[in-house]
């Protein structure tokens, strides 16, 4: 992985001296709270329901075991003993005390880590594929480019007061697994004629309040005019994007006004005449980036078969959670955070520290976290796996859900943000305890549920093939309910299946709609095939059929 | 006397804005719209003449007359408008703008003004009672920068640059 330089370190240093003296001013008294909100926003700092929020980001999803174990460290000693993984990747701390925070990021700092940039209107922590590097399809593994853009991105002088957010996600396989076409810019790994490296380009989606896909702004974009070409997006963006509405300020309000083509004419001119002062992208620097994300070294082994002659719950958990590597022998190995009767995502101090050890011992010292919320083991020699299973198992973390209704995305909703209008960890539970045998799980196969609190989206409930929003309808949390939404492909969005639903009702529902699918689908036919090719209406019959309640 | 930061000194500041009491000769800040609606006038004052923007002003259309400005003022209405930051950037790269470029407005804080300074900002009007000291501590807090920038700060070294040309 990506190692600091002097540069990188003494840059994080002195943000951390930054940050302490900003504080240090705030309460003092010298900063308003508006004053503040801006600046402790850019360090990841929230103020929620409880307390504040601290957001730390993981670039690209990719952490090494010590870092882990700081993160464990921390979630100790400044927090309550657990974090929360986020569909960006990044982890969450729920209740540190506002005082501590520069010491946790000086903390941070240390480990080569900080929570730069993981909240305001600026560019936010670059997402990649989870698997990254080990996708036998892949055309060229995205992390570099996700480490060249997160440090041209870092305290950007021009963007870091942007109209609102802005995201990147960078995928480098044809499948995409980073949700990259929700994203305000996704960047697609990609070949020319001559086998050289670029990207293509797509400007304008996003999730929240108005969601839209993203659209091609460029088929092939050369490496070399990565940095410069952002920038040209960027400074569109930021001189035109509107600032009179929060709810319209995203970039993809902006390129669906102007329409892709007026959008990409001015950004195309202005990259023209913009190339001469953007910063440069030096085939050395790319290298020099590329050097730290060498296949690692892989022993010559054979691929088997791990799980023949073994128990049925090892075997279902091969089936489930792990998945194949380009390189025989080895295996991908998903960390799930989905056990049932836990909120999604959360992890406590003690299971970090024992998946940072394992790692050490089985996967090169490295783990990442997907933006399903889970963590994974990307380099696992087949002939461990059981013993990893076994280790899994002891910490709660091997449930043999992954990819199936249970492995649901959920924000931690109202009992944690104070954005939120309902709760989702109550929901989240409510449907563990519905669908807790495995076995109805796994004849249900691929589903995907996605669930957040509130309009803004951070559950991306709208690309779940089943989408769950939380609503406040005069003081009551009702939940309402959309089909049909994806993101990994064929991004689709959501639609609504009817008028919500009260809180008690809403596993209930999904059993209802389930059961639809059950009898409506195909031989093999996966949920979101079946309501592609039925629609809407059969399941909007059935989720209501014995619910006169719902209005 | 309004005092300013410029290239890491605080001086006194030289210039008057529009609405201000100006002595003939003065050197003198006039909105953008106030010059546009009487050229004639300000561009015969007997002083040197700057002009001051707002966010929604494009910069490119003061092109053929940034020769004949010794100032131009980019407004910061607030800390989280940044669209000045653009603004300058291409008054000094794209329109080669050599004279004095100042940021005023009630967006012009000391935590501001790192940044403005690497888009090329080399006078800070800072907003009313913003701490001098503070803001000239801030010009020097980052020695590393990740971008090209102005050299008005304190930053030795750099990550990316900008093509020579």
């Amino acid at each position: 992985m990506y190692q600091y330089d002097q540069l990188d370190q003494a840059f994080v240093d002195q943000r951390v001296t930054e940050f302490r003296d900003q504080t240090r001013r705030y309460v003092a008294g010298q900063l308003s709270e508006d004053e503040f909100r801006p600046l402790r926003l850019r360090n990841g700092l929230y103020i929620q329901r409880h307390a504040p929020m601290l957001r730390i980001a993981i670039p690209y999803g990719l952490l090494a075991s010590r870092q882990l174990a700081k993160l464990a460290d921390i979630a100790r000693r400044y927090d309550r003993g657990f974090g929360h993984f986020t569909t960006r990747q990044n982890l969450q701390l729920n209740w540190p005390k506002l005082t501590d925070v520069p010491d946790i990021l000086a903390e941070l700092a240390t480990v080569q880590m900080h929570a730069i940039q993981t909240s305001g209107n600026c560019v936010r922590n670059v997402t990649a594929d989870h698997l990254a590097g080990i996708a036998r399809e892949e055309i060229d593994d995205p992390r570099p480019y996700c480490e060249i853009i997160r440090q041209w991105a870092t305290l950007h002088p021009e963007f870091t007061y942007l109209p609102r957010k802005f995201k990147i996600a960078v995928t480098g396989s044809p499948q995409d697994r980073a949700a990259s076409e929700v994203h305000d810019i996704g960047l697609h790994m990609a070949r020319d004629a001559q086998g050289d490296i670029g990207f293509t380009v797509l400007v304008g989606g996003g999730l929240g309040r108005a969601p839209m896909i993203g659209q091609v702004i460029r088929d092939f974009l050369p490496l070399a005019d990565l940095l410069s070409y952002l920038e040209a997006i960027l400074r569109v963006y930021n001189r035109h994007g509107r600032r009179d509405n929060l709810n319209k300020a995203r970039i993809k309000i902006l390129v669906k006004a102007l329409g892709i083509e007026r959008f990409r004419e001015q950004v195309e001119a202005e990259w023209q005449l913009g190339r001469a002062s953007a910063a440069r992208l030096p085939a050395e620097e790319v290298a020099r980036v590329r050097g730290f994300f060498k296949p690692q070294p892989y022993v010559a082994l054979e691929d088997f078969d791990a799980s023949a002659g073994r128990e049925p719950a090892f075997q279902a958990w091969y089936r489930y959670n792990t998945r194949p590597h380009r390189v025989s022998g080895y295996r991908a190995v998903f960390v799930s955070l989905k056990a049932h009767g836990q909120n999604p995502g959360d992890m406590s101090c003690e299971q970090m520290e024992a998946v940072a050890a394992l790692a050490e011992r089985v996967s090169f010292g490295l783990i990442r976290t997907t933006h399903n919320q889970n963590l994974l083991l990307a380099d696992v020699r087949q002939s461990e796996l059981y013993e990893v299973w076994l280790e899994l198992a002891r910490h709660q973390l091997a449930m043999p859900n992954i990819g199936t209704l249970t492995d649901m995305i959920a924000c931690p909703g109202l009992d944690f943000c104070s954005l939120a209008n309902a709760g989702t960890l109550g929901v989240a539970k409510q449907i563990q305890e519905r669908f807790d045998d495995l076995d109805y799980l796994y004849d249900l196969g691929d589903i995907e549920i996605k669930m957040s609190g509130c309009m803004n989206a951070c559950g991306h409930h709208h690309v779940g093939h089943i989408g769950i929003l939380g609503v406040d309808k005069h003081g009551e949390e009702w939940y309402q309910i959309t089909l049909g939404g994806s993101a990994n492909g064929f991004t689709a969005l959501g639609e609504v299946i009817g008028p919500s639903v009260p809180k008690t009702e809403v596993a209930a529902t999904i059993e209802r709609i389930v059961e639809a699918y059950r009898t409506l689908r195909a031989e093999g036919e996966r949920f979101i095939d079946t309501f592609r090719r039925v629609g809407l209406a059969p399941f909007r019959e059935s989720a209501y059929a014995t619910h006169p309640a719902a209005a | 006397m309004r005092r300013i930061l410029r290239r890491r000194e605080m001086v006194a500041d030289d210039w008057i804005h529009f609405g201000e009491e100006a002595a003939i000769g003065a050197a003198l800040i006039v909105p953008l719209a106030e010059l546009r609606k009487d050229p004639e006038r300000w561009w015969q004052w007997s002083g040197r003449l700057g002009v001051r923007i707002t966010p929604i002003d494009r910069v490119e259309e003061l092109a053929e007359e940034l020769p004949r400005l010794d100032l131009v003022a980019v407004e910061f209405p607030n800390p989280s408008d940044g669209r000045g930051y653009s603004q300058g950037r291409l008054l000094r790269e794209r329109l080669g703008f050599r004279g004095e470029l100042r940021a005023v407005g009630a967006g012009v804080r000391q935590d501001q003004v790192f940044l403005l300074a690497r888009c090329g900002f080399d006078a800070l009007e800072l907003a009313e009672g913003e701490d001098a000291q503070g803001a000239c501590r801030a010009l020097q807090r980052y020695d590393v920068a990740y971008q090209p920038g102005s050299p008005q700060t304190a930053i030795r070294r750099q990550r990316f640059f900008a093509p020579r040309g």
